[in-house]
């Protein structure tokens, strides 16, 4: 069904990765987001749909426990499993990698200090994101929101945790090279106010220790 | 120009000769088969890589019409692999090229099934699918190294249907035979199906396809899963390795290339990105002396050889370790 709503022609396509399509639409009279996993024609129908299915429940139970411990995260508007599909609200405001290029450099430090608030209250709250890079955190008006937990696991595992901050340090860098140390820093500092130093020190180790290990290095 | 290659780095003794402009001019092999239910045991294959070397390498140069003397390089597979087994490669090649005082080159077994896959297929810059008994890795190019961008995290899928084959007294390599008796079914059965980003795992899967079996499932049936599981897995890998690097030619290469559902499975990601799907040359999937040869030609002509005093094998010689100036970074 097409509808247009303000001048906007909707549903319109924003986005295809390789496992899913995410559509802006309306929704009773206001702007949602849409994400579809796509059936895939090299997985037998019973394994694709199985699949897809599993995948779309386990990411937007994730969301719901996210929201359930504080952190901001698209409220979820309609669920259908069958189709591997699932509204959510619209986040107005760019990634926090666009947003990162463009403000001043306290509030550059504050926005990611903000996150390290948010990743430390979700990681405490036994939930880790699986794929955390500034490209999945939205801002709106200053407040920061994750998405996309396609990855993500209900884990109080240090080794999550350390995975989650070694993919949030490798997308600073590689994105952010000139102030990844101040941003990475801030973030830290966010973190460890949270968690308290012992946890922190603990997970950065541990950050480092995979690091190491080569199988995540020198991918991007 | 004539580059003669041998490969011994696990069951295959082999020797070829190809000239620089990349005809293979002989491809000979003699390959180690282990008996049904055991896996290879590297001294004995070593054994058997010494009883033949001597036939191998000759028929080798025979066929290709080119005596000792005209050759210009001897290249050798130093690595990776089972080291009894690379040391007799590493023996006969040394011989060689000492006794013909040619140059000595090192080549990597795994750039090996990378540069042959290219010859024969005309790659240029691909996405690399490089699937045999030693790897399972997505890599590209970049920066004068093969860069790994997803791989397995333990076992590889040649080892997978190996491991398999081994519990029910299968021969290995036993993809061919897997391959067949999967297609006696189209009963899907599930099993674990895991892919952690660009990565994969296939312990789980080896584990859970061998318990349904003893609990009852056909074996045509659980080698039909397993395979759909198993080579779905890789592809799903492969398409984010393909939608974030968007290379436009994919490159299927080594031993379990030969496997026709993962060459479909490939095919099917190739033209969702629109990539172009490119599989090696059928008599090249297994592992053979015309790879080393023809990566030796690649390695003399840039001038990359190795004094024969220095070579020593490597049983653990990463891919992404090797630097090579004979390709360029298409930007």
């Amino acid at each position: 069904m097409s509808r247009s709503l303000g001048e906007m022609t909707l549903p319109k396509l924003i986005y295809r990765g390789a496992e899913a399509e995410i559509y802006l639409e309306d929704w009773f009279g206001s702007l949602a987001v849409r994400k579809s996993r796509i059936p895939k024609p090299y997985r037998v129908p019973e394994l694709d749909t199985a699949i897809r299915r599993t995948r779309t429940l386990h990411e937007t139970s994730l969301m719901h426990e996210a929201r359930k411990i504080g952190i901001p995260v698209p409220i979820i508007q309609c669920l259908d499993p069958e189709a591997s599909t699932f509204v959510m609200e619209h986040i107005n405001g760019p990634t926090l990698k666009d947003e990162l290029h463009k403000v001043s450099p306290e509030i550059r430090r504050s926005r990611c200090r903000e996150l390290g608030r948010l990743v430390a209250e979700m990681h405490e709250g036994g939930v880790v994101h699986g794929d955390l890079t500034i490209s999945n955190v939205l801002s709106e008006e200053g407040k920061l929101f994750l998405i996309d937990f396609g990855l993500g696991d209900f884990s109080t595992g240090i080794e999550d945790r350390g995975v989650d901050l070694l993919l949030l340090n490798r997308a600073m860098k590689s994105t952010h090279v000139k102030f990844h140390g101040e941003i990475f820093g801030a973030f830290l500092k966010g973190y460890c106010a949270v968690v308290g130093k012992k946890r922190h020190t603990e997970t950065v180790n541990k950050m480092r220790e995979i690091e190491r290990r080569g199988r995540y290095s020198e991918r991007a | 120009m004539y580059c003669l290659g041998i490969e011994s780095t696990a069951h295959t003794f082999g020797a070829s000769v190809v000239s620089d402009r990349g005809d293979v001019l002989s491809d000979i092999r003699d390959v180690y088969v282990s008996r049904p239910g055991t896996g290879i045991h590297p001294r004995e294959a070593a054994e058997h890589h010494s009883e033949v070397a001597a036939t191998v390498v000759s028929k080798a140069l025979i066929e290709a019409g080119v005596s000792g003397r005209e050759l210009d390089g001897v290249a050798v597979a130093l690595g990776p692999g089972l080291g009894p087994c690379l040391r007799v490669g590493a023996t006969v090649a040394r011989a060689i090229a000492a006794c013909f005082r040619k140059p000595f080159i090192p080549v990597n077994h795994a750039i090996g099934h990378i540069e042959i896959g290219s010859l024969t297929t005309g790659a240029v810059d691909p996405l690399v699918v490089l699937v045999s008994g030693g790897h399972t890795a997505i890599v590209a190019f970049s920066g004068g190294k093969w860069r790994i961008f997803g791989e397995t995290e333990d076992i590889t899928l040649g080892n997978l249907y190996d491991m398999f084959a081994r519990e029910i007294n299968l021969p290995s390599p036993a993809g061919p035979e897997i391959e067949r008796l999967a297609e006696k079914s189209t009963r899907f059965i599930p099993l674990p199906y895991v892919v952690k980003g660009n990565d994969v795992s296939y312990s789980g899967l080896l584990t859970a396809s061998l318990s349904k079996l003893r609990a009852g499932a056909t074996l045509e049936d659980t080698c039909y899963s397993m395979q759909e599981v198993s080579c779905s897995m890789l592809a799903e890998a492969v398409e984010r390795s393909l939608a974030y690097t968007r290379k436009n030619e994919l490159l299927l290469t080594g031993g379990v290339a030969a496997n026709r559902t993962l060459q479909k499975k490939l095919s099917d990601v190739a033209a969702l990105h629109d990539a172009v799907p490119r599989i090696v040359d059928r008599r090249y999937t297994g592992d053979c002396g015309a790879q080393i040869a023809w990566t030796g030609m690649l390695a003399l002509r840039a001038h990359e050889t190795e004094p024969i005093a220095n070579s020593r094998v490597r049983s653990r010689w990463r891919l992404e370790d090797v630097q090579i100036s004979w390709r360029n970074d298409v930007a």
